[in-house]
């Protein structure tokens, strides 16, 4: 009796989660799926409390989970928008790492009487929940700026990888033999190694893409997890965000123009890349706040495209300030948003939205495109790969095939950019050189605030 | 658990998570990615349940590594996706697509 009313409480924490995920997928159910999956995750952890057997370690499960309480809690509150992507990839993976650690434990304990079975779920865990943790470790150093956000190919990398990948399968079949602790060890250290060499050739706009892989990889090591640990609630949570995950990793591959497939194996096919032709000076014309002020102020229509960089300089407000001043004078202002302009898609719409920028005022990528041959000024704040027209117009390159936002087809362009320094992907933007492209060099908001004072005084 | 009822648990789903998320806006791919995290924290669950089992020094040290980031992964994934939706609340005026 007991038993079946804790079966029917996992059940409901399960359902919670499906619900959870359906309310996600749709803007006006969001935060209340968010708080059904946060509930989920409650009555789960309270639940396996009434099934603890021994006592005596109960303090170290409560100290830990209040350790972890005070790590994670204010590291997701005071977290920047700027900052949000990195901190979502380092949560997937310390996700893989205790997944994979669960399985490690388990495999201590009892691999002298796993059946086959268990002992390949449990191998499975450990695998992808090393290459889980590691992976998102460099996607986090990556995303932070900690290390080069272009791609990382070394001559022979390819080689290296898949030698890598054969070894760790061959580790694999000698722990399910052995059932071995050093088998294990190894098996976890060249499952680490593999996620890194995994996720270094992948560079730019891709990073998020293997995030969003890497969460549904971690989702499947808690499925088999569940499997090891006869827990149903963890195989349907685990097999859930392993489904969602890989139908949302392929969403977002399609949203930028990617195969999921290149991406995935990126790491076998990449090349290394010529080095780009550096040191060429080339003329630009840049302008003042006054000019940029000018060319606003004259303007019928003006589209907005904001990218990482408005994310950086924290200018969402002073954005939308200029953009209310523009609106005041009769002049049409859309915000034309990439799917993946900033580090993630959707980065610019939370971004935007914590400005209260009308809803209406932000115009996806089909609808703002065609508009740009009506379009006096676009102005770029902060992007650069995502209105680069080297994605259409260069086989090889990194970008090549990404839809991009076409700002050449409006009459003036204004680039708000810190330096001359080429954006995430590493290309260097012909737009830059166009005779009807202006720049105005500084942090975006304050430029934009110059920018703000110039057009009251106009 | 026998193996059929397993499969049919996994083969399930595997179908509910392809239909739940198969038409999302671009707009919702980050919070939604976040929320699902958040989720596959609750590997926290399995985390107990082994430290509760744990009998040697080194399984209880894991363990309780294991409870620690798993609790952040958990806590933390939802925190940081309710502050990402927070900013998608209705305003005035405004119209939710």
């Amino acid at each position: 009796m007991k038993d079946l009313i804790f079966s029917l409480i996992g059940l409901t924490a399960g359902v919670l989660f499906i619900l959870a995920l359906k309310g996600l997928s749709h803007p006006k159910t969001a935060r209340r799926g968010n708080l059904l999956g946060a509930l989920g995750a409650t009555v789960a952890i309270i639940l396996v409390f009434f099934e603890l057997e021994k006592i005596e370690n109960l303090g170290w499960i409560i100290g830990s989970i209040a350790f972890g309480l005070a790590v994670g809690v204010p590291a997701a509150r005071k977290v920047q928008m700027t900052n949000m992507p990195q901190l979502v990839a380092l949560f997937n993976g310390v996700g893989g790492g205790a997944a994979a650690l669960v399985a490690i434990v388990e495999y201590l304990k009892h691999s002298e009487d796993m059946t086959v079975a268990f002992l390949i779920f449990t191998v499975f865990t450990v695998i992808v929940g090393c290459v889980s943790f590691s992976g998102s470790i460099v996607t986090f150093l990556k995303l932070q700026e900690l290390m080069t956000t272009r791609p990382v190919v070394f001559p022979g990398g390819r080689f290296v990888i898949a030698a890598t990948l054969a070894s760790v399968l061959g580790v694999s079949v000698w722990v399910v033999q052995d059932t071995g602790t050093n088998p294990l060890l190894i098996l976890a250290g060249l499952s680490l190694l593999f996620g890194i060499l995994f996720v270094l050739p992948v560079g730019g706009a891709d990073v998020p893409i293997v995030i969003s892989l890497l969460n549904a990889f971690t989702g499947l090591t808690v499925a088999a997890s569940g499997y090891v640990l006869d827990s149903t609630l963890l195989i349907i949570a685990g097999t859930l965000v392993g489904a969602s995950g890989t139908i949302l990793t392929r969403l977002m591959a399609e949203a930028m123009g990617r195969s999921l497939f290149g991406t995935l194996f990126g790491a076998f096919t990449a090349k290394p890349q010529a080095a780009a032709a550096a040191d060429e000076e080339r003329p630009v014309k840049s302008g003042s706040p006054e000019d940029v002020a000018i060319l606003l102020n004259y303007a019928r229509r003006v589209v907005i495209v904001p990218g990482f960089g408005l994310a950086v300089a924290q200018a969402q407000h002073t954005v939308r300030e200029m953009a209310d001043l523009l609106i005041s004078k009769g002049i049409d202002v859309a915000y034309g948003i990439h799917p993946v302009a900033g580090r993630m898609p959707g980065h610019m719409n939370v971004l935007l939205a914590e400005a209260n920028v009308p809803y209406e005022q932000l115009a996806e990528m089909d609808e703002v495109n065609p508009t740009f041959g009506q379009t006096d000024v676009a102005i770029v704040i902060g992007a650069n790969d995502v209105v680069n027209p080297a994605a259409e117009t260069t086989p090889g390159c990194p970008i090549y095939g990404m839809p991009i936002l076409k700002v050449s087809d409006s009459a003036n362009i204004i680039f708000l950019k810190r330096s001359m320094r080429p954006g995430f992907a590493g290309i260097e933007n012909e737009l830059l050189y166009d005779p009807k492209t202006t720049l105005l060099f500084g942090d975006a908001k304050a430029s934009l605030t110059k920018v703000v004072s110039a057009l009251k005084g106009l | 658990m026998d193996a059929i009822a397993v499969i049919s648990i996994f083969v399930l789903a595997v179908f509910v998570g392809f239909e739940v998320v198969s038409k999302v806006s671009s707009t919702l791919h980050t919070p939604l990615m976040s929320g699902a995290n958040a989720i596959h924290g609750v590997i926290l669950v399995g985390a107990i349940i082994v430290a509760d089992a744990a009998n040697t020094n080194l399984e209880l040290g894991l363990s309780v590594a294991a409870i620690i980031l798993s609790t952040i992964n958990v806590v933390g994934g939802f925190v940081v996706t309710d502050r990402m939706l927070e900013m998608f609340k209705p305003k005035k005026g405004g119209e939710q697509k």
